[in-house]
């Protein structure tokens, strides 16, 4: 046999082996214990692991970054739109886009711009404009300019960047009324970030409470709650939006209109929710801690919320993360059909609705250029939502 | 699946009837619009002959009792039967829908079986980005602009269903070529929007099923690649797509409005968009009605298919305590 040759053991027949007692200090977790590389991993909370994985989906960690700048923009979109958004620039009525220069005949003089010759053309009925070169406008930085009242509150006139007046600055050109469409895109972003974020507010209360009910009570509520889902999925979504926001009366201020929108919007979304948070519970509930927290005496409510929901709470953010978009994309089509926001509110869906004829296609066609940042955002949140999903389970 | 219709009926007609006004109103307003003297005497006579005038609850029996026997009602707008005002639009409807389908299929298949495979990869980043535009763009916007590049290079108006000259013509070879010509951009437009969304359920559920044991124990045995990604991963993750097919067949019928409207497409969405605003009330209510019915039927065919795809699943659910 050459297993014995080889093997460490003491063969047979031998001697016997003498007393040894190791005088080392006996180690009870000698075998448990870890290098420090392994002690980061196991011993990292659940958030830090959800972000180590988060962070390898490259394009969500910039998608995120990309919205947040966004979102902070939306607290300071006065300072930063160089105009007013409702300024009438009257004298520049379709302006198209123009484009700051930094030398003029050869001279370093700064970032400015040229001065506008408007001419009407008798044949085609059109304003065409052509550039001055004689005329330049140098611009300022942190400058005072047009008078804005921020968020309607406190009034002030600092802008980031701003020209004087008369000044044909319109990196975006301008529409139909001669208003800065870079300003309208700026302040319309404060519109419509935030109704999709009202509107997911809502469809998270209404979809983690009747879901949450709807699984961890079953029974009669389980079958009510699923009836409602089923009514609500089987009509499908544009009619309800259409009739739903055409019992809003006229007479509604534009600010209630938008609380009604997004009222609206978050109504009709609950129910794909819901049913993620019921088959969630309905598996979650037979687990041992809720046994044991029910037999301590926790109220169902506390249960579902402390206990159930945030296991797996990550994977409902995820979920909302990628409803929001549908939610922007619901007021542009409402807007689409005049049934959305109204002016003097300045949402993209309201500024696209303006886009909405071959003649803007083919005679303005900057005026189609709120749907880049339509189409920005809306791919950011998916790309994020996609990636905080795969972090959601960072056991996996 | 009836107590679920019966709720919905009751929704679509509350709903439908919220709106303040009635269609009488609507029509009256028209006629002074146009400079036509009307007196209350002959609305008062429309509202009887159209049974607007009696309370609510009795309206609503009258609706649904005769839905139930297959008679739609009435459609004021058009002065026809619903039955009749729809049918007209439903084949081109229908044919839109079904190569809507096939193109959003045919894209996203092999786009989300590349994407779960090479997860994080370039290809991935780059496709699924591409998807998302599609899904991003308003979809009126799309519809507008292709549509104007379609006249300025190719000289096609692709507007409508053919071009002017085949209008009530007999059906024939260059009438047909018409048709088709029209229906590609309609069909790239609803096609783009849905096939992110496909395309990152694919992903989504191929991943899940490829980080299943079974898998690595079939690569571990040297089963080849593509043959261990498509005979179980991919069959498992088609569960969703069974799932989904329920709700294709109310989307073919009812779809895309908006792209319609935009490219006046003689489908059924426009006419129900137009029914909801002149409160045409017969024909946005049983069209809803009809949309609802197939969706429930719909639901009930892919529990069904489910059922006999993945025997794992029990339709009863949950677990009694």
């Amino acid at each position: 046999m050459t297993i014995q040759s080889n093997s460490s053991l003491p063969a047979e027949n031998t001697a016997e082996l003498p007393h040894y007692v190791s005088d080392a200090e006996f180690d009870l977790r000698s075998v448990e214990k870890l290098t420090a590389e392994q002690e980061k991993i196991y011993f990292a909370s659940q958030l830090t692991l959800m972000w180590w994985k988060f962070r390898q989906h490259r394009v969500a960690v910039w998608s995120g970054i990309f919205l947040l700048i966004l979102y902070f923009s939306i607290l300071v979109s006065e300072f930063i739109s160089p105009w007013n958004y409702q300024t009438r620039h009257t004298k520049h009525i379709y302006v198209p886009p123009m484009g700051v220069h930094l030398f003029h005949e050869g001279e370093f003089i700064g970032p400015f711009v040229y001065g506008l010759k408007r001419k009407l053309n008798l044949e085609t009925m059109q304003r065409e404009y052509r550039v001055d070169a004689k005329k330049t406008y140098k611009l300022s930085f942190f400058c005072s300019g047009e008078k804005y009242n921020w968020m309607g509150l406190i009034a002030g006139d600092n802008h980031l960047v701003c020209a004087p007046k008369d000044a044909p600055f319109y990196l975006l050109g301008t529409d139909r009324l001669g208003r800065d469409m870079l300003s309208r895109i700026i302040q319309g972003a404060r519109i419509s970030l935030t109704i999709g974020l009202i509107g997911i507010a809502i469809s998270f209360t209404l979809g983690i409470i009747l879901g949450g009910m709807a699984g961890y009570f079953g029974g009669w509520v389980d079958m009510i709650v699923q009836r409602m889902i089923e009514v609500l999925q089987s009509i499908p979504t544009l009619p309800l939006w259409l009739t739903l926001s055409a019992i809003m009366p006229v007479s509604w201020s534009p600010i209630l209109v938008y609380f009604g929108i997004t009222v609206i919007l978050g109504l009709l979304d609950w129910t794909g929710l819901a049913r993620a948070v019921r088959s969630k519970l309905l598996s979650l509930r037979e687990e041992d801690y809720v046994l044991a927290a029910r037999l301590i005496g926790a109220k169902p409510a506390r249960i579902i919320g402390r206990h159930l929901v945030p296991g797996f709470m990550s994977h409902l953010i995820a979920s909302a993360t990628i409803t929001i978009p549908t939610m922007i994309l619901g007021e542009t089509a409402l807007s689409f059909l005049g049934l959305g926001l109204r002016e003097p509110i300045t949402s993209w869906g309201v500024l696209l609705n303006e886009a909405q004829s071959i003649n803007v296609v083919a005679i303005f066609p900057w005026l189609m250029l709120p749907v880049v940042p339509v189409i920005l955002v809306i791919i950011a949140f998916n790309f994020l939502g996609d990636g905080l999903r795969d972090a959601a389970d960072p056991y996996k | 699946m009836v107590p679920t219709l019966l709720l919905a009926s009751i929704v679509i007609f509350t709903i439908i009837q919220l709106p303040p006004g009635d269609y009488v109103e609507t029509y009256i307003g028209e006629l002074i619009q146009n400079g036509e003297s009307v007196d209350l005497e002959r609305a008062q006579y429309l509202r009887e002959e159209y049974g607007l005038d009696k309370p609510m609850i009795q309206r609503y029996l009258l609706w649904i009792g005769n839905f139930v026997t297959g008679d739609f009602g009435y459609s004021f707008e058009h002065q026809k039967p619903v039955s009749e005002v729809v049918g007209n639009s439903l084949f081109f409807t229908i044919l839109l829908s079904f190569f809507t389908i096939i193109l959003t299929w045919v894209i996203a298949f092999p786009i989300g079986i590349y994407s779960a495979t090479h997860q994080y990869s370039w290809g991935d980043y780059g496709l699924t980005f591409v998807g998302l535009l599609g899904m991003a763009t308003p979809n009126f916007l799309l519809a507008l602009i292709l549509l104007y590049v379609a006249k300025v290079n190719f000289g096609t108006s692709i507007g409508g269903l053919m071009d002017k000259e085949f209008i009530g013509e007999p059906m024939s070879w260059p009438k047909l070529l018409s048709i088709g010509e029209h229906l590609i951009i309609p069909t790239i437009v609803i096609g783009t929007s849905g096939t992110a969304a496909m395309i990152r359920r694919i992903r989504a559920n191929l991943l899940d099923e490829l980080q299943k044991q079974y898998v690595v124990t079939a690569r571990a045995k040297g089963v080849p690649p593509f043959k261990a990604l498509i005979k179980y991963p991919l069959r498992m993750s088609l569960n969703f797509f069974v799932a989904d097919i329920g709700s294709l067949l109310p989307a073919i019928i009812s779809g895309a409005e908006i792209v319609s409207i935009v490219l006046s497409l003689p489908t059924t969405g426009p006419l129900l968009i137009s029914a909801l605003q002149s409160q045409d009330m017969y024909l946005a209510g049983s069209f809803l009605m009809f949309v609802a019915t197939l969706t429930v039927i719909g639901v009930l065919i892919s529990d069904i298919a489910l059922g006999f795809l993945d025997p794992r699943i029990r339709l009863s659910g949950g677990v009694d305590r």
